[in-house]
């Protein structure tokens, strides 16, 4: 038992290494203020396009989204950031984070736009048009105020998940939260940085979490 | 070389390709071993944590809800990394893929617990009420008479909350379990090479594409229709 706690909550070495994981953490901060705006913009862009009445504008929008929802994160980061300097492409860390969070997030951001938006009823639209507003306009003030209202469960879940995707970017040797905790642990020999960075993690998601099981409630009854 | 030709030649090389893919078709079988080792064992465990939840005993349903929210609150790489390089030196040896495996199964149980039980609290009370009424006991009535409902309810979000979890055995990788993307980086790395790496992906959405197509039918199948 003791071992143990030596081993996952060693205090001292947790104080040495709480600079380092604080330095990672606003690495983290930073990608997730880049990502998740632009994953958002991607999704719905998606989500409208998945709707147009064009067949050739709809389909090759929905491969796109199987597409990316089907090839797992790392996988799909790792092609970008290894696979395009072998094309003659070089690109930083994060560069490589940025658009591989952009191809997944669209993806997954525009199914939660796309059920957002056929919640909505065709008659809203319509009347909206019929008091003058022009198409954009409708979309901007009736359609997706209420779209983004009925979805907005899954928006705040998937972007708990892509808080904790960016923890990926330690892979490609990112210096975000988990990448300096385990550079901490490397030093140390000691898994506790590695936990003070679960600890972050915990205090960060843990209130969003507790929100979506209310919300899912809430739906439920 | 044109532009084209090197493109080719970087990604889609055949000779590359010829000499890795037998190690990639391994790294397929260790990928769909542990996807259907996680959503059995995951789906299962979830399940049963919903149905002691149904019997109200605070103690339990504490237990479980925080168990649950640390393991959907926690990036999953975390959690790999904390119990793979830190149980050895606690004087527990576990291999990679026994780590992975215990992981996400552990948090696709946390999910599934979740998604079932929000199912359960959405059947309506009658159905208990009725069920009890007929002289079914209290264990009787959520096995026979609830949670049919509740799993049907559940169908959708468990399927993609599953693909999204199996599609996280990549992660394996970064502690050796000799997943697809494992052979495929050790590949390229020894070819200089792009192409096992396009194979990979290729892999990977050729065993996930069902899925994804499966669930969009799923939420289209059992959508509340609006009216």
């Amino acid at each position: 038992m003791e071992k143990f706690a030596e081993q996952f909550l060693n205090l001292e070495i947790m104080a040495a290494a709480w600079p380092t994981v604080v330095q990672g953490l606003w690495v983290t901060l930073l990608i997730c203020l880049v990502v998740i705006p632009m994953g958002m913009a991607g999704g719905l862009l998606a989500a409208l396009a998945s709707l147009s009445p064009r067949r050739a504008v709809r389909w090759p929008m929905i491969a796109f989204v199987d597409f990316f929802r089907a090839i797992p994160p790392l996988v799909l980061l790792i092609f970008v950031y290894a696979g395009l300097p072998f094309a003659g492409l070089d690109i930083s860390p994060f560069t490589a984070v940025a658009v591989a969070f952009f191809l997944n997030n669209s993806a997954y951001y525009g199914e939660i736009f796309r059920a957002g938006l056929l919640s909505v009823g065709t008659g809203q639209a319509e009347a909206a048009r019929s008091t003058g507003l022009t198409a954009g306009q409708s979309l901007a003030h009736v359609v997706l105020p209420q779209a983004v209202r009925n979805v907005l469960p899954d928006l705040i879940s998937n972007t708990v998940e892509v808080v904790k995707l960016t923890s990926l970017a330690s892979v490609v040797s990112l210096g975000e939260m988990l990448h300096q905790a385990d550079l901490a642990r490397s030093v140390t020999y000691n898994a506790s940085p590695i936990v003070l960075a679960a600890g972050i993690y915990l205090a960060i998601l843990w209130p969003c979490v507790r929100l979506i099981s209310r919300f899912e409630r809430r739906m439920a009854t | 070389m044109t532009p084209l030709e090197r493109f080719l030649d970087t990604f889609f090389n055949a000779a590359v390709l010829a000499k890795y893919a037998p190690a990639i078709l391994q790294g397929v079988w260790v990928t769909v071993e542990l996807s259907v080792l996680i959503v059995l064992s995951g789906i299962a465990l979830g399940g049963l944590l919903a149905c002691v939840r149904a019997y109200r005993v605070r103690l339990l349903s504490f237990g479980i809800v925080i168990f649950a929210d640390i393991f959907r609150a926690l990036p999953p790489l975390v959690l790999i990394l904390i119990v793979y390089f830190g149980l050895p030196n606690a004087g527990i040896f576990l291999s990679s893929f026994v780590v992975l495996y215990a992981i996400l199964t552990l948090i696709l149980a946390a999910f599934a617990e979740e998604i079932l039980w929000a199912g359960i609290t959405s059947v309506a009370k009658g159905q208990w009420e009725a069920a009890r009424s007929t002289g079914l006991g209290f264990t009787q009535a959520l096995l026979w008479v609830v949670l049919p409902q509740a799993v049907r309810l559940a169908i959708p979000p468990l399927t993609n909350r599953a693909i999204a979890i199996t599609k996280m055995t990549a992660l394996g990788t970064v502690i050796g379990v000799p997943d697809i993307l494992n052979q495929a980086t050790t590949a390229q790395s020894f070819s200089g090479n792009a192409s096992p790496l396009m194979l990979a992906a290729v892999a990977y959405v050729l065993l996930f594409m069902p899925f994804v197509v499966l669930s969009r039918w799923l939420e289209s199948r059992f959508a509340w229709r609006k009216v």
